[in-house]
């Protein structure tokens, strides 16, 4: 069975044959460092096709599809056409905060990859507190907006920054709560704990209904703290042109563009990891030939898929819904699904401790 | 002189002195000219307190093009065209409002076939303005797709218009005394197609857009514009209508064969945005309604009417009104007896339409002025002449 796992204890292995512990450790944390930059490139190249040809299949429409095959290469043309542009920076900005923050929105996203399990035992950093570093760390996030909102010197750009500090600080609640629902299950903070628990069956399935009403929450909770419709409130273009990136323009804008999608990506991965069992095959009880079947999909197709299928319901809610206004999201937030998730964490502490759970 | 950015810093220099303007706290915004909500080259001045909105002021001109006194210039046949360009959805019922103005005034009896194939084509291109306000609102509102699904059924009436007209938008069908040319031979295949097609969609839009909680959420109860205030903003059409007010000037003052077709007047009574919506939902279905009943009965017989070559109206002062997809449009001609108008003044329901936006607006939110302005159904070179 090919494996990602494999590959990288190849290199280990080589590495550690052929050079002494310090230069081992430094060659594999640059390789590590390069191939982390390179996911980010690539999965921001392929997010942003896909998000287009979501849209233009729901929209009755082709999409690219001039440039290269099947319009593979439009993201790469895009890249290009934003290198060689103008990185302006308005006149009265903060110059200091206003070009440092893509580059926090970008830090962040990128060390977001680092604890999640994107094949069996192929994993960047495998923390013991996995869980909780995800939510700390993706919370760094809104700085970076705010920080561009308010360096802009654009009003259209302040109101966004604050709508989207309102909102993140907001449904980070939710979303930490449904994680914990996890958490409690599994009784580990582990990314690895929670995946191996889940090797007879998913938490979807194994939970009962809390976990799935934990679910939802998480993935509405995560599309709002992401930015993307149906709540993009801070970067509502039909109210605020852009939102918090509006002066922002060449790569410092495609940086924001970037790290949004690789945040979609990340938070479905969590998603897939907490809910959908991250790279656990799909396994039905004692049907054996089946299970067997199953295993021999790699684990890594197991991961991308789920984590992908999360990434198109999220593109599939942005290209039906309505927005919300500002009001009506922080009501949903602080008077529905607030009191539910808590209610829920409630109930799923109850089913753990009496062991209902399967 | 100002720079932009002069003005933006120093807002409330914009804004005349008042009680509630250049307060502290307040945050002065320009929407427009070039903004995506604006759908054109309105400028709105908004005074915020946080999200909420405590002034509206539109700012015109940027689009006037002095359609007025050009048609001072023009002769009686040459003016109807220029009239294309002020409401360019609703064109054909533009030139429907300049033909009947000058037909009244030279006392020309349109035959029948001009009448009836003017009402059907001013249905359709109702159908049309309200097929593109319903994406362009949804899209106001944050929902990019329905834009797409409108387009698509639009596209079928700009074939249809194509072929018979020969162009998509500005169509210049309406001449002094009937219609330019006569019907292509497919048109009533063509128009039954559509409204077979059509009868299915719009089911759809209900389905897509009417029905979701989100989309109900944002409009119920936003932007009310009670019924009294629509009477004396002078609001017309289905800005009027959701407010309750009986405007259709199709019903109350019947031109060519409105008077022999069945259709209801929308009316609602919440005055608030989704009331608005619902007029013009319940607008495309009659709209439907009537085709239906026409055409299969076109008359045959001339398509115009025989005219003298150069038309001279009698001295004298002409009105006529039309009821177009936003809004009762008025053309009132001063002639003088020579071959040009003496003067030329249109009431265009855009601009009355607009000025009850203040009213409506203030004390809600940011987002739900871009929805208020999505149902007001604005065209800028409508209201900027």
């Amino acid at each position: 069975m090919w494996s990602l796992n494999k590959i990288s204890t190849a290199i280990h292995d080589w590495l550690s044959a052929t050079f002494n512990p310090t230069w081992t450790m430094i060659f594999e944390m640059v390789i590590a460092g390069v191939a982390v930059i390179g996911l980010f490139a690539v999965l921001g190249l392929v997010l942003v096709l896909m998000e287009r040809r979501v849209a233009a299949w729901m929209q009755i429409r082709l999409g690219p599809n001039r440039v290269g095959p099947f319009g593979l290469m439009q993201s790469m043309a895009d890249t290009l056409k934003l290198l060689v542009k103008e990185g302006m920076t308005p006149d009265g900005a903060d110059k200091f905060l206003f070009n440092l923050a893509p580059f926090i929105a970008m830090i962040v996203a990128m060390l977001l990859m680092a604890p999640i399990a994107f094949a069996k035992d192929f994993q960047l950093w495998d923390l013991n507190i996995g869980v909780l570093y995800i939510s700390a760390v993706s919370s760094i996030m809104v700085i970076s907006i705010l920080m561009a909102g308010w360096a802009s010197n654009n009003k259209y750009s302040l109101m966004g920054a604050m709508r989207s500090g309102a909102q993140i600080v907001s449904y980070e609640l939710s979303a930490g709560l449904s994680i914990l629902t996890v958490v409690i299950l599994t009784g580990s903070l582990n990314v690895n704990d929670i995946i191996n628990a889940q090797a007879n069956g998913w938490w979807i399935f194994k939970g009962h209904v809390p976990v799935i009403i934990s679910f939802i929450i998480f993935i509405i909770a995560v599309t709002a703290e992401t930015n993307r419709a149906p709540f993009d409130l801070a970067e509502a273009e039909s109210e605020l042109t852009a939102g918090f990136h509006t002066e922002y323009s060449g790569m410092k804008f495609a940086l924001f563009f970037l790290a949004e999608y690789i945040n979609v990506f990340i938070v479905c991965a969590i998603g897939a990891t907490l809910f959908l069992g991250g790279w656990m095959p799909f396994h039905i009880g004692s049907w054996d030939a089946f299970n067997h079947v199953m295993d021999y999909i790699p684990s890594s197709v197991w991961f991308f898929g789920k984590t992908f299928f999360l990434i198109f319901v999220i593109m599939w809610f942005r290209w039906t819904f309505p927005r919300l206004r500002i009001d009506q999201l922080l009501n949903l937030e602080w008077k529905y699904l607030l009191p539910i998730s808590m209610f829920n964490l409630l109930l799923v502490t109850a089913i753990a401790i009496l062991g209902w759970h399967f | 002189m100002f720079r932009e950015t002069e003005i933006l810093k120093s807002g409330s220099q914009v804004l005349p002195a008042g009680e509630d303007s250049g307060g502290a706290g307040d945050l002065v915004i320009n929407v427009g000219p070039q903004h995506p909500a604006t759908h054109g080259v309105l400028h709105l001045v908004i005074t915020l307190n946080g999200e909420t909105i405590k002034k509206v002021e539109p700012h015109l001109g940027y689009i006037h093009r002095s359609i007025e006194k050009m048609c001072e210039s023009l002769t009686y046949r040459q003016f109807i065209y220029v009239t294309s360009r002020m409401d360019y959805l609703s064109a054909h019922i533009n030139n429907h409002a300049c033909a009947l103005c000058v037909e009244k005034g030279m006392q020309i009896e349109v035959p029948e076939r001009a009448q009836v194939i003017r009402v059907i084509m001013d249905e359709l291109t109702r159908i049309a303005s309200h097929e593109l306000w319903w994406g362009a609102m949804a899209m106001d509102i944050g929902a990019f797709t329905p834009f797409f699904h409108a387009f698509r059924e639009r596209e079928k009436i700009n074939e249809i218009m194509e072929e018979t007209c020969g162009a998509r938008l500005t169509m210049n069908y309406y001449v002094p005394g009937g219609l330019m040319a006569e019907l292509h031979p497919d048109f009533q295949k063509k128009v039954k197609e559509f409204i077979a097609l059509f009868k299915r969609k719009v089911d759809e839009y209900d389905e897509l857009v009417t029905g979701n909680i989100i989309f109900i959420n944002r409009m119920k109860g936003i932007g009310v514009l009670p019924k009294e205030d629509a009477i004396s903003y002078g609001c017309s059409g289905p800005a009027a209508r959701g407010s309750g007010v009986n405007c259709d000037i199709r019903k109350l003052y019947p031109y060519a064969v409105y008077d022999k077709v069945q259709f209801d007047e929308i009316l609602e009574t919440d005055g608030d945005s989704l009331a608005r919506y619902m007029v013009r939902i319940r607008e495309m279905k009659q709209s439907v309604r009537i085709i239906e009943q026409l055409i299969d009965n076109i008359p045959e017989g001339d398509f115009q009417a025989k005219t003298k070559a150069v038309l001279k109206l009698p001295k004298g002062e002409f009105y006529s009104r039309v009821e177009t997809a936003r809004g009762e449009l008025g053309v009132y001609i001063v002639s003088e007896g020579g071959t040009t108008p003496y003067r030329i003044k249109f009431r265009s329901p855009g601009f009355s339409n607009l000025s009850a936006l203040d009213h409506m607006a203030r004390g809600s939110k940011l987002g739900d002025l871009v929805a208020m302005m999505g149902t007001l159904d604005l065209v800028i070179p409508d209201i900027d002449r």
